[in-house]
């Protein structure tokens, strides 16, 4: 019965990746950050290849340099030369390219890339649940936190500004938190559609969402059972499993807003 | 009458370029203030310091203590991302008590859009869905940043009617934000012509100096729009009266 807990693991990370990421990744759509996780994502191969090379904790690696990361994209968008999509599409990038040949520069690690690149359900350790479940338990809990103080800047930094809401601090605020669940969930989904899963199920939720909990709500269970349905076909047809969730959740995105029409 | 808020000698510059340049004004309880100016005059830069959310490089700017801001920003531009009702948008606000929204709802007349989504409301509805939630923190100071942008002419009539009304009735004092040198909304008390430095400022009377100009405004009293051309020859003071009729 030791591969049947490896699919309970899998679907446990995947859960817990849905979870949190359907609340999340309703921020990313609606502040338009879809290209920042992708970055974010991307960029955390290079955390993998400095994680190996200093021997640290390959996920307290990721979200260190996830972090960092935000934070210079922050100060670069403040001090702008150069238009956003422009700077994050130079970071994305480089920053997989740099660790794609940083790990092919060391010769005694042997490293399965493609694992994280596009996720391996069989990967998940304990420590992982841990990380995923831990992790996103207190993301959550920040999130529920300042809820309504992070609508509040969404729909007009300003407005909010001016009522005084800590805008800067809560614009750091999500991508830190952004930084954190792409880190965790980086290893079983990969790292070229973790913010995929961040994005899709959350877009699928609008057409039916009438407030910005529904819609959060929603796109958890989007997400859940895109995890459920796409880590099925990846177990029994052995199809790579963050392509497969990912599949998954498109198929529900065309069919709710095809079979959908004219909501809110 | 008391001061509120009050500004003196304020300069602010980005890139060496100066922005702000030397500002005083005052902003009374009981009164309106119109901020007029063309665009890139400054005018949004100067509501971000009067709302504190941008510091000034030298002057004073003194406000009352504890002073209650409530802000109507320009028209917000709501993209379909966030599915969001007018109530919803109301509570949002740090003070949504619900005793006082049902107040304000009254108030202003807006019971039949809260239910609506924003993204769905016309630009007249949203500016009242807009004041209601600065009311909604009991302001002892209201900044509209050009509120009547968007919205149609008996819209604006309307928006204005509602503002002196509140006025009357708060006793807040208001500042009024609009880049249209051709409408200044009648229950004005003090007229403020930005262009980075203050070209001229005071009573309309007064900030018209042309008799004719004077002539025109108090016609129109009992309106709710003047209409005047105002140009924007600082150095002369030029303000010149174009129209003199307005028959509505």
């Amino acid at each position: 019965m030791m591969i049947d807990s490896f699919l309970i693991n899998a679907l446990l990370a995947g859960l817990g990746i849905a979870v949190v990421a359907g609340p999340l990744g309703s921020f990313v759509v609606w502040r338009r950050l879809a290209y920042f996780g992708d970055t974010l994502a991307h960029a955390s191969l290079l955390g993998i290849a400095l994680g190996l090379w200093w021997q640290i904790n390959l996920t307290l690696a990721v979200v260190l340099s996830g972090a960092l990361l935000s934070l210079v994209l922050l100060s670069l968008q403040r001090h702008k030369q150069l238009a956003s999509d422009t700077l994050l599409g130079i970071m994305a990038h480089s920053a997989l390219s740099f660790g794609l040949v940083v790990v092919a520069l060391m010769d005694n690690v042997r490293v399965d890339l493609m694992a994280y690149l596009f996720g391996d359900l069989l990967s998940v350790t304990h420590a992982d649940l841990w990380w995923i479940w831990g992790g996103g338990a207190v993301v959550l809990a920040i999130l529920a936190s300042q809820w309504n103080n992070l609508l509040s800047a969404t729909v007009n930094e300003q407005l909010a500004a001016a009522e005084g809401v800590k805008v800067e601090a809560l614009r750091a605020l999500l991508l830190l938190l952004l930084a954190l669940v792409i880190a965790i969930a980086m290893k079983i989904v990969g790292v070229l559609i973790i913010s995929s899963l961040l994005l899709i199920p959350a877009a699928t939720a609008r057409r039916l969402a009438h407030s910005p909990e529904q819609m959060a709500g929603l796109a958890v269970l989007f997400g859940g059972f895109a995890v459920l349905l796409g880590l099925s076909l990846s177990w029994y047809q052995d199809t790579p499993a963050g392509p497969s969730v990912v599949v998954a959740a498109a198929t529900q995105f065309i069919l709710v807003h095809t079979l959908i029409r004219g909501k809110a | 009458m008391a001061t509120l808020l009050s500004l003196s000698e304020v300069s602010l510059s980005f890139d060496q370029r100066r922005v702000l340049d030397n500002i005083s004004l005052e902003l009374n309880q009981g009164e309106i203030t119109t901020l007029i100016g063309p665009n890139g005059a400054g005018k949004s830069t100067l509501v971000k310091v009067i709302l504190g959310l941008l510091n000034a490089d030298s002057g004073v700017i003194t406000r009352a203590p504890k002073l209650k801001i409530g802000y109507v920003p320009q028209k917000i531009a709501w993209d379909e991302g966030m599915p969001l009702t007018a109530e919803r948008f109301l509570r949002l606000a740090s003070n949504g008590v619900k005793s006082k929204l049902r107040e304000v709802v009254n108030l202003l007349a807006i019971d039949g859009l809260l239910k609506r989504q924003m993204a769905r409301l016309s630009g007249g509805e949203m500016q009242r869905v807009l004041l209601a939630r600065a009311l909604l923190r009991e302001p002892q100071l209201l900044v509209l940043d050009e509120p009547v942008q968007g919205v149609d002419i008996s819209g604006q009539v309307e928006l204005y009617r509602l503002i002196t009304e509140l006025t009357a009735k708060m006793n807040f004092a208001v500042l009024l934000v609009s880049h249209d040198l051709h409408l200044v909304m009648a229950g004005t008390d003090q007229v403020i012509c930005l262009n980075h430095h203050i070209c001229c400022k005071g009573a309309p009377e007064s900030v018209a100096k042309h008799p004719e100009f004077a002539r025109l405004f108090a016609q129109n009293e009992q309106q709710q729009l003047a209409v005047y051309t105002h140009h924007h020859q600082c150095d002369d003071h030029d303000h010149r009266v174009d129209q003199g009729e307005d028959d509505d």
